[in-house]
């Protein structure tokens, strides 16, 4: 159609063709010109205008900067020893993201480490929540012939990245678990809350998880190393370029000895105890044990299930740090201190109280554990420990006269601690009870509250600062970091120092004058003084009474009292304040008293102390690790035999 | 009397200028192919064995006269129409696109053997078609069918570079036969509205994605446009004289795909920088001036349409293959011809130097005679 119409055109002729031809040849070749000139200039635009750039993307892609983790900041004990130091290690991770083939992988790390199974089942749950370049480890302490074994097939292995780097270790073991805590591969919460600092996911890298090890990690942390290394598209190592080497953190000095530290721990043996000693002159913690404890080094390796199941059903509660999470009933151990109230309320310590070892209050009967002990006056009321002398007495003082006085000696305060959570219990009083339980205060209340019991709820570090504060006479506050000049105390204000000279004297005779504790009388020139206490943790009813109240041995575990004993020494120039706690122990006397003979012997005599600890632990089957490792190994045993496992209870 | 003793005939009216510039352009590739293999001879080794068999072909082709390409031009487009369809048929019967058949000894891709065969085509029709009818509709819808046919095989494989450089090898010998400028004007104003269509509508998902990327490749610079911008990157790092021999990190770190076949100007650039670049282009400049010169020379409609047709299929490649490499155009899959690693590329390229060749022996033996 086109063409016919351009018919009336004269035609195209062969030779006219032919010059079409040359013209627009030479149209195209000058076009193909053109294009060839427009790609050497692009060329010449990438490769010299912007030179610069692709030179620094093409050096991103095959430089990478791994961040080398710092070395932890050691902590010590007050002599400089190591609580938590730093070893060197041999480890593997997976980088998520870079594993081609997961299921080769594993097998091959199995076959290459030797992994277990509960190993390799953690593994396959640690990858599948892993968040891609998050590095999951797979195995740490490896061997060099391991760590070499892999480093070898790494090109093979892609995500496979064997690192040798530094591993927390804690030369005591479980003896400072719940005074340092541990330490962990940072998890997605820890790593959002630094900005996603890209240190927290370098292999290896770990946080403090509890204790010092957590609360101090700013300063345990140090400064991170930079390895610049060249690699290729699959991350093959090609080879290092340069490297800035890391700074160790600040070691942290404690207030800790060590070696009491351990002597405690140990001296707990198998019954879930709290032990916190303290210098009364400074404040300084000594003793921070609570058990049984985790292993901090095995927790810091990655816990496995097994072990995790065990310590979460050990009715011991491992993983409470009872020093400042546990709240007891005091029981007898405040006598003292109420004993210093009422002196204050202006009670005649030589007026004397019948005991009869029963006390009738309006329509409800209050008894004498220890009694009947008949006429009875402060000073024996203390050092025997006489309940109704301190009902009686309580009453006639009045509640309000006792409280503020507790108070002033701790109870019921929080102390300024580097630890991540701090339980303080109650000191209760009229005020209270209404806001709390919508109440009057009933003379009752006070009746229980003079001997330790009703609402009152301490801590095992809030007992060893009342004694230090009845030692001293001052407002001693307890510290664990030893920085800084040694703290001055301010007197107790309105508490007359004869008071507490009478409230010591009669604590001295709680040990040495035919008191509760007569028979832990130290072997030692020194003398120790102290107050036993026994917290009752259930109620007895008048039915129990009538036919006889149930002896601790008699009940369950969970059942029994809590056994208490606060002590000082030397009774004659006190420079060590104490308080020991033996849950469900049984009486004061019983549990808490023969480990405060042991381990303030320790005080002054250490080789004493340690015989002594000797023969208690071949009756006990072996040293502290060897006892855990065994309770491991049977636990995995009757679980992997699809038992019941044992169930590690307070039982000696 | 001369000290240099006569060459023999046949070799002495080879056009070596022609030649040295195709060994300079080969000689240059293998030394490249020998990087991006780390310094091995796992790439380099089997492409120089290639290039001497296809150039012995190429040689043994410029003895035919071009009248045999003449005759055989449309047996040889049917041939090749017909394998496209089997290929195709195979595919759907295997499940899964497929582009080349397998003859046991050889592979053989239909769809590359079509870039000559179909510049032969259209320039033998036009040669039959009596010069007044140029203007006429008969003029154009063969032309366009014969084209047409084997780029929608082509594109349907898919593979949408064969098919562009089809159509457009096609399309430069209808320029070249005198078809009215207009239409040309028109077809190209068509194509910017039919374009955006057939992106939506004929297009495959993996191809529209490749496009996108191509005019946004930071889009997504570590999935499809990761291609692109590790390309640039090593064309970048370069700069003017390359970062040396074997000391390339983009290729040896296998950040740049394909670094020996698609990508292999870029593991060029890195080592050899803006210099290197500038005499592959000038190797290619001169290669395309003496096909040019070639089809000038030509007596005959046939011979000068296939050999300006001809020349244009090897400008093709490179313009191509080197617009794809600087982010240019989109990643399409072109190889650059007597550099990048395989067979099929350097086959195409010796045939079509063969078939220029022919003509040029033609030109020069006989300028006289039809």
């Amino acid at each position: 159609m086109i063409g016919r119409r351009r018919n009336p055109r004269p035609a195209v002729t062969e030779t006219a063709q032919s010059a079409i031809f040359s013209r627009r040849a030479v149209v195209l070749g000058a076009a193909q010109a053109g294009v060839a000139a427009l790609l050497a200039g692009r060329m010449g635009y990438i490769a010299i205008a912007q030179n610069q750039h692709y030179s620094e993307m093409a050096e991103e892609n095959r430089i990478q900067m791994r961040l080398i983790p710092p070395r932890r900041g050691w902590i010590v004990d007050r002599r400089g020893a190591p609580i938590a130091a730093n070893r060197s290690d041999f480890r593997v991770d997976l980088i998520p993201d870079r594993i081609e083939d997961r299921e080769r992988v594993i097998a091959e790390l199995t076959r290459l480490l030797g992994l277990t199974p509960d190993a390799v089942a953690q593994l396959r749950e640690d990858l599948e929540q892993a968040a891609g370049f998050q590095p999951v480890p797979v195995a740490e302490n490896l061997t060099f012939e391991q760590y070499a074994a892999i480093t070898l097939r790494q090109p093979e292995l892609a995500g496979v990245s064997p690192l040798r780097a530094f591993a927390r270790f804690y030369p005591q073991g479980a003896a400072v678990g719940h005074l340092v805590g541990y330490v962990g591969t940072p998890n997605r919460e820890e790593y959002e809350a630094e900005n996603r600092n890209p240190l927290l996911i370098a292999p290896g890298f770990k946080v403090g998880k509890n204790g010092l090890e957590k609360t101090q990690e700013m300063r345990l942390r140090g400064r991170p190393g930079e390895a610049r290394v060249e690699v290729t598209a699959r991350g093959r190592l090609v080879r290092e370029l340069r490297t800035v080497p890391d700074i160790a953190g600040r070691p942290l000095h404690t207030t800790i000895d060590l070696g009491l530290q351990n002597y405690t721990a140990r001296r707990c043996g198998e019954q879930s105890a709290a032990a916190v000693v303290i210098d009364v002159t400074n404040g300084d913690i000594l003793c921070f044990v609570s058990m049984p404890s985790f292993d901090p080094n095995s927790f810091s390796d990655g816990i496995s299930h097994a072990e995790w199941d065990m310590m979460s059903q050990d009715e011991r509660h491992p993983l409470i740090n009872k020093v400042l999470q546990g709240l007891y009933p005091p029981g007898s151990t405040s006598k003292p201190m109420t004993a210093v109230a009422l002196l204050k309320a202006g009670i005649d310590p030589e007026q004397r109280v019948n005991c009869q070892r029963a006390w009738r209050l309006g329509n409800a009967v209050f008894h004498c554990s220890g009694g009947p002990h008949g006429p009875i006056a402060m000073h024996q009321a203390i050092s025997k420990s006489c309940d109704i002398y301190f009902y009686q007495m309580a009453l006639q003082a009045g509640v309000q006269n006792i409280s503020p006085i507790a108070r002033r000696f701790g109870m019921g305060e929080r102390f300024d601690l580097p630890f991540p959570s701090q339980r303080y219990g109650t000191w209760p009083d009229p005020e209270w009870l209404q806001r709390r339980y919508h109440r009057e205060w009933q003379s009752y209340d006070t009746v229980n509250m003079s001997i330790g019991q009703g609402y009152v709820l301490v801590n095992p570090l809030q007992q060893a600062v009342m004694v230090a504060r009845i030692v001293s006479g001052r407002k001693v506050m307890p510290r664990i970091i030893a920085e800084g000049p040694a703290p001055e105390f301010e007197p107790l204000e309105g508490i007359d120092p004869e008071h507490l000279a009478f409230v010591r004297d009669a604590m001295t005779d709680v040990v040495n004058g035919g008191g509760t504790a007569s028979r832990f009388r130290l072997p030692v020139p020194e003398l120790m003084a102290g107050k036993t206490g026994t917290a009752q943790v259930r109620r007895i009813s008048m039915a129990e009474r009538a036919s006889g109240v149930r002896s601790n041995a008699s009940l369950a575990w969970r059942m029994r009292d809590h056994s208490w004993f606060v002590c000082f020494a030397p009774a004659q120039a006190p420079r060590y304040a104490a308080c020991f706690l033996v849950e469900h122990g049984g009486f004061g006397a019983s549990a808490a008293a023969p480990m405060a003979k042991d381990v303030m012997t320790y005080l002054f005599d250490r080789e004493k102390a340690m015989t002594a600890l000797a023969a208690l632990e071949q009756q006990w089957g072996g040293t502290l690790e060897k006892r855990m490792r065994r309770r491991a190994e049977q636990w995995a045993a009757a679980r992997a035999a699809g038992v019941e496992p044992p169930q590690p209870t307070g039982h000696l | 009397m001369s000290l240099v003793p006569r060459l023999p005939a046949p070799i002495a009216t080879l056009p070596w200028a022609m030649l040295l510039v195709v060994f300079a352009l080969t000689g240059f590739g293998l030394v490249v192919l020998y990087s991006a293999a780390g310094g091995h001879l796992t790439w380099a080794l089997p492409q120089g064995v290639r290039f001497v068999v296809f150039l012995g072909m190429a040689i043994a082709m410029s003895y035919v006269r071009p009248a045999f390409y003449k005759e055989w031009a449309f047996a040889a487009y049917a041939g090749l129409v017909v394998l496209l369809v089997l290929v195709e048929a195979l595919g759907a019967i295997r499940g899964g696109a497929q582009r080349w058949l397998d003859f046991g000894f050889v592979r053989l891709q239909p769809s590359e053997l079509m870039k000559p065969a179909i510049v032969l085509t259209v320039a033998r029709f036009y040669d039959m078609l009596p010069a007044r009818e140029i203007r006429g509709w008969t003029a154009i819808w063969p032309a366009l069918v014969l084209i047409g046919i084997p780029a929608a095989l082509i594109l349907v494989q898919p593979d949408l570079g064969t098919a562009t450089m089809v159509a457009l090898g096609g399309v430069t010998v209808m320029f070249l036969a005198g078809l009215p400028l207009r239409l040309f004007i028109g077809a190209g104003v068509a194509g910017a509205v039919v374009a955006p269509l057939a992106y939506f509508f004929v297009l495959h998902d993996y191809q529209r994605q490749r496009i996108a990327i191509f005019l946004d490749p930071e889009s997504d610079p570590l999935g499809a446009g990761y291609h692109i911008t590790q390309s640039k990157i090593a064309i970048g790092a370069g700069g003017l004289t390359g970062t040396g021999f074997l000391q390339g990190t983009q290729s040896h770190f296998a950040f740049l795909p394909e670094p020996q076949t698609d990508f292999v100007f870029a593991t060029m650039a890195e080592e050899w920088g803006l210099i290197g670049g500038i005499f592959v282009i000038l190797c290619y400049a001169l290669l395309i001036r003496w096909g040019g010169k070639v089809a000038l020379h030509a007596r005959g409609r046939f011979e000068r349409l296939i050999a300006a047709g001809l020349t244009t299929t090897i400008f093709l490649y490179m313009a191509i293959n080197l617009a794809m490499v600087m982010g240019l155009a989109p990643v399409v899959g072109i190889p650059l011809p007597l550099v990048s690693y395989g067979g099929s590329s350097i086959m195409t390229v010796m045939i079509c130097l063969g078939i220029l060749m022919s003509i040029d022996r033609q030109n020069r033996l006989d300028p006289r005679r039809r």
